[in-house]
This record gives structure tokens, C-alpha cells and sequence, in this order.
């Protein structure tokens, strides 16, 4: 794989709160793989997540997002570099209550700094299967319609790494295979890499590899 | 899609909150702005009304009464003077001008004044058609009650006894209109001005009319009170054919500033008369009305840091509310300063709505308040016009917002996003 190819490079990374939580020696994810997140409770997938979007500084170690290290920036340089490159898919989706499907999809352009494409957002949705409800609140959705909404508005500003944090963890096997196959789909086309950080080991076969908290990779 | 947007939008979700808040901060601003307005146009009016009278010469009694008869003609006169009391102070050094009114018809609410041409004067007033009185019950009449009452010059007008529309009316003695002033935005608009000799005609009738049936009179009269409040005066009118020949009160203009210290002193030690000054008299009413004022200014303070406190616990219960959202928009790449932003930005706009609906309230009460006090009370106050203090209070009011949507908002400025993200 060239150097351009990895989206996430992660060395010496440690981070604790009182006790040692997290230590990762070396870590990439390239453009278009998707790499799981795997371990039990309270091993550390989330705070990885958190520490790969920048939203906690680790106490050593580096974290490269396209090629920018995020543990020397500022926090709002962090700010612009999870905008721009990283989509996060929450485990409780978080989709703005007052605004319409395609406004949510909108807004993060918005907050990415990116340009405004309401036809990509459309496409998007189309892909998803769900473009008749570009107009309708979150409210007026199922879960499953809500899922497949917050995951068009994690790449809705094209970023090169999406992280979605236990995507299938409220979902039957076939949905939740459903799942995983959509979010490598869209990052296979957008050439992002996906990371899947989830205590489902329902998922292990649907990923290119896995990393292991708490374990062997 | 712009935080202005999603702003709206959030607070267009959970409209009954904001309409709830808006109208509160409404209320208290229309409260002050209503106060601010009636007052200052109040005054104003009251001011442009007095012009140029320095004293009102009349029977005595209350002093406030008599201005309010005499000037402003909101209130019955105390009682008449002899028409010999004219020339007397006319003659007097301190005096410049003396203009006699005569009081105690209306037509349809607006006032009959028996007077002399230079009482429009004190006005400024202009004839906008036809001209003055030659002969008696011959009268000009004002722009309001040209407005309201459709009359115009050669029409006739018979008037009533007292201020009541269902009084007592002189059938066999109308008034022809002969002139109309142009509009003053004084007193004189609600007036109907004639010569003294028309009214005392007009009485010299009307007395031997009552006289004759012993007919009490509900309504207030000039000559009537006279005779309630001095029955020795009642039977020597009987005895004297000229009884006629009174005056209900004269307006002074003086000849020297010095004359303000002597004359009311002269006339209320030595003469039977009492002297009341405008200026006086009504810095004294608006000093007593001024204590119920800043009563009702303090009450809508009050509804303001109410409405303030209400909105400060909106937003701060939406911001707990939403405090998983704006973690997310963290995410998305929405900066600490955007989050700021936003929720303040949600706050102005609610202080904004509110001023704006309260302002409309107020400017619109005062309007039709002024509308209604306005036809033949001879005050005028307009919803149209701006109050000088209107500007503190707007910038007050926005500056209340502004800080009570500063906090929550730097509540949203300091979210913690991994803690808020990783929290039940």
C-alpha cells in the first residue's frame, strides 16, 4: 500500500484516566478496508473512537488522520480535521430532531466547510433506498429508516474515514449483516476506510480484519 | 443549511415553549412602552395645551379643577365670576392679555365656548374656512369635530345643556357655523368656539326656563353649579336681570415674569376670585398620577426580568434536553464557537420576537386608546409617534437577552464531548 493510500496511522499510542486503558503499538487503515474494533467491555473501543476523532488527546503516541497528526493541533484545527475527514455513525444516531432527512445531510456539509451538494445528499439516500424520505423529521422514521439516515449523513462530506461505533448492536443477524454490507458499500465507493467499533462478534466475517482490544490482533 | 437555520428550526419545534416565552417578554415590554408612550405624549399634549396661559382667574374652589375646566376643558368649571372681572384685569399692570370663556354647553360631546377671537390665538390656530362671528350664535368649529360630526360652514347646530349627548337641548336657539380652524393638535380641534354674548343669550333663556319648571339638571353646568353651591347667589338672580352677564373664567397671559409671583397672591388674598396656574397645577397632578406610574413601571419590570428568567430556563432545559445533539455537531465539526452561537443565537431571536410583538401591542394600544380618548377629550396621544425612552428600553431589553442566553449558550461553549458522548 503507497503512503497515500493510509487514512489512519496510530504509533505508541497510550492513554489512561487512572489505570493504563488503552495502548496501541502500531495501526493503519487504508483507503476502501474495513478494519473491526472487537473486545469485551470496558476495554476501550470507545475512547479509541474518541481518540482517532480527536476528542481526547492521548497521554503518548501519535494519531495521523490523511496524513496530519491531530495530537499536535489545536482544538479547533481538530475541530476542522474530523469535519472535513472523519464521519462518525453513533450507536444512537443523533440525528437533529428538528430538522428534515435531507437538512441533517445538509448541516454536515455545512459543519464539514465543504461545498453544499443537495444532489450528492439525494444520491446518497437513493443508494440507502430510502430517497422518499428526504423531507420527512426523524421522528417520522423507524429505527431501521433512522439507522440508514445517519449513516448517508456520516458520509455526506465525503470523508476518508468513517467510524461507526456498535452499528449493529440494537439489530437481528439479517439486519445487522444488512447493515455492515451498506457502510462497506458506500466506503468502497467513496474509497474511505470504514473502522467498526463493536462488542459484535456477528460482525467479524463481514470485515476485511479485525483488531483486537484486550487481545491479539 | 445555516446555524441561522437550524436556530429557527429549533426553536420552531417546540413552538408553544417559544410562543409561551415570547408572549411573556411581550407583555413586559408592552407594559413599559405603553407607559412610555402615554406619558411622554401626555405631558406633551398637556404642555401644548397650556402654552401661553400663565393663569386661570375663576371662582373658588379647587385650583387643579379650574385648569382643568378652563384649559385642558376635561373637567366642569367651579363655579362663574362676574363679566366685570374682564376689564378689571384686563387694566391690571401685570396682566397682558385677558380672554374670557364662558362654559357649560356641548354638541355631542365637544365643547360650546362662549370666548373672543383671540382665544385662537393662543393656539396659533388658523381659520381653514369662512372666517369669525359677526352676530351671536354664530361659531367656528374645530378640525376633530369637522371630522367626526361632519359639519361645515352654514350648517347649524343646536347644543345641549351640560357634556352629555342626551342633555337637555337649546331647540330654540341653534348655533350657525361660520368658520372651521385648521388642525392644532391642541385642545381647540375638540372645540366649538362662539362669542360670549351667544352663550349668555343662549342662558339668559335658559335660566328663565329652568326657573319656570324647576327642572334639575343632571349635567354639570357652569351657572348651575353656581346656584347648588351658593343659594344666596340663586335668589339674587332672581332679583337682578343681569345675572347673565357672568363669565365662567379668564385666562391670563401676563406682561412680566414677576407678575407669576403677585398676581395669584393679590387675587387670592383680596379678591373673592382664586388664581391657579397651569404650570403649577398640573406638575402637581402629574407628580400624584407619577407615583401610580412608577408603580405600573415597576409591576412590568418586573413581568421583563420574569419573561428574562423564562426564556434563561427554556433555553437551559433545552440545552440539557439536547446536550447529546450539540456533542454530535462537535463531531460533525461544528467549533465551541458555533455551538455558542447557535444557542445564543436562539435566545436573541425569542428576546427579538418578543420586543418586536410587544411594540406592536403597545404602539397599537395607544393608538386605539388614543383614538378613543381623542374624540372630544381633547388629548391627544397617536400609536405613531416613538418615545425617546423607547430606545433604552429596546437596548435594555436586547441587552437582558443577550446576557440570558449567554449563559446556556457557554454552557454549549464548554460541552465536554467524549464525557457527554459516553454519559447515560
Amino acid at each position: 500500500m503507497s503512503a497515500e493510500a493510509v487514512v489512519l496511522q496510530i504509533k505508541n499510542l497510550e492513554f489512561h484516566y487512572d489505570k493504563p486503558l488503552l495502548e496501541i503499538v502500531d495501526f493503519e487503515a487504508f483507503r476502501g478496508e474495513s478494519v473491526g474494533v472487537l473486545g469485551p467491555s470496558g476495554c476501550g473501543k470507545t475512547t479509541f473512537m474518541h481518540l482517532v476523532a480527536g476528542l481526547l488527546r492521548p497521554a503518548r503516541g501519535k494519531i495521523r488522520v490523511a496524513g496530519t497528526d491531530i495530537t499536535r493541533l489545536s482544538e479547533g484545527q481538530v475541530d476542522r480535521i474530523r469535519g472535513s475527514n472523519i464521519g462518525i455513525v453513533f450507536q444512537r444516531l443523533h440525528l437533529v430532531p428538528s430538522l428534515s432527512v435531507i437538512d441533517n445531510l445538509l448541516l454536515a456539509q455545512r459543519l464539514a466547510r465543504t461545498p453544499i451538494d443537495r444532489g450528492y445528499a439525494m444520491d446518497l439516500l437513493g443508494q440507502l433506498g430510502i430517497p422518499d424520505l428526504a423531507n420527512r423529521k426523524p421522528h417520522q422514521l423507524s429505527q431501521g429508516q433512522a439507522q440508514r439516515v445517519a449513516i448517508a449523513r456520516s458520509v455526506a462530506h465525503r470523508p476518508v474515514l468513517l467510524v461507526a461505533d456498535e452499528p449493529t448492536s440494537a439489530l437481528d443477524d439479517e439486519n445487522a449483516g444488512d447493515a455492515i454490507k451498506v457502510l462497506r458499500e458506500l466506503t468502497t465507493s467513496t474509497e474511505a476506510a470504514l473502522i467498526v467499533v463493536t462488542h459484535d462478534e456477528r460482525v467479524r466475517g463481514h470485515l476485511d480484519r479485525v483488531l483486537n482490544l484486550g487481545g491479539a490482533q | 443549511m445555516s446555524l441561522f437555520r437550524l436556530a429557527l428550526a429549533n426553536l420552531g419545534s417546540s413552538p408553544l415553549s417559544s410562543l409561551v416565552n415570547v408572549l411573556l417578554l411581550a407583555l413586559g415590554t408592552a407594559s413599559i412602552a405603553i407607559l412610555l408612550l402615554a406619558s411622554a405624549q401626555l405631558s406633551s399634549t398637556l404642555s401644548r395645551n397650556a402654552a401661553g396661559i400663565d393663569l386661570v382667574i375663576g371662582a373658588k374652589g379647587s385650583p387643579l379643577q379650574l385648569v382643568l375646566a378652563g384649559v385642558y376643558h376635561a373637567d366642569v368649571p367651579p363655579g362663574n365670576i362676574p363679566a366685570t372681572e374682564v376689564d378689571r384685569w384686563q387694566e391690571h399692570p401685570s396682566v397682558g392679555a385677558a380672554i374670557p370663556l364662558s362654559l357649560g354647553d356641548s354638541f355631542r360631546g365637544y365643547r360650546i365656548v362662549g370666548t373672543v377671537p383671540e382665544f385662537a390665538d393662543l393656539y396659533q390656530a388658523k381659520i381653514l374656512q369662512g372666517g369669525f362671528w359677526d352676530d351671536p350664535f354664530e361659531a367656528v368649529i374645530g378640525s376633530r369635530v369637522i371630522q367626526t360630526t361632519g359639519l361645515k360652514v352654514g350648517d347649524t347646530l343646536a347644543g345641549v345643556h351640560g357634556l352629555a349627548e342626551d342633555g337637555d337641548t337649546h331647540e330654540d336657539s341653534t348655533y350657525q357655523v361660520v368658520g372651521t380652524f385648521a388642525p392644532t393638535d391642541s385642545v381647540l380641534d375638540s372645540l366649538i368656539v362662539t362669542s360670549t354674548e351667544s352663550v349668555w343669550l343662549m342662558h339668559a333663556g335658559h335660566d328663565h326656563h329652568d326657573h319656570e319648571e324647576g327642572h334639575d339638571h343632571e349635567e354639570e353646568h357652569a351657572h348651575e353649579e353656581h346656584e347648588h353651591e351658593h343659594d344666596h347667589d340663586h335668589e339674587s338672580h332672581e332679583e337682578d336681570p343681569q345675572h347673565g352677564d357672568e363669565i365662567t373664567l379668564l385666562l391670563i397671559q401676563l406682561s412680566s415674569p414677576l407678575g407669576a409671583l403677585t398676581l395669584p397672591r393679590e387675587i387670592n388674598a383680596e379678591t373673592g376670585l382664586q388664581a391657579a396656574s397651569p404650570a403649577y397645577e398640573i406638575t402637581r397632578l402629574l407628580q400624584i398620577v407619577g407615583v401610580g406610574l412608577n408603580w405600573l413601571n415597576a409591576f412590568a419590570v418586573v413581568l421583563v426580568i420574569s419573561a428574562a428568567l423564562s426564556i434563561f430556563a427554556a433555553l437551559y432545559a433545552s440545552l440539557r434536553a439536547r446536550r447529546h445533539d450539540l456533542a454530535v455537531l462537535r463531531c460533525l465539526g461544528a467549533t465551541r464557537g458555533e455551538l455558542f452561537y447557535l444557542l445564543f443565537v436562539e435566545g436573541l431571536l425569542l428576546t427579538i420576537a418578543g420586543i418586536i410583538v410587544g411594540l406592536i401591542l403597545a404602539h397599537g394600544g395607544v393608538e386605539l386608546l388614543g383614538q378613543w380618548l381623542g374624540d372630544g377629550q381633547g388629548i391627544v396621544i397617536s400609536g405613531w409617534a416613538w418615545a425617546n425612552g423607547e430606545f433604552a428600553l429596546v437596548a435594555g431589553l436586547l441587552l437582558t437577552g443577550s446576557v440570558t442566553a449567554m449563559i446556556p449558550a457557554w454552557q454549549a461553549y464548554s460541552t465536554d464531548v467524549a464525557r457527554t458522548l459516553t454519559a447515560p
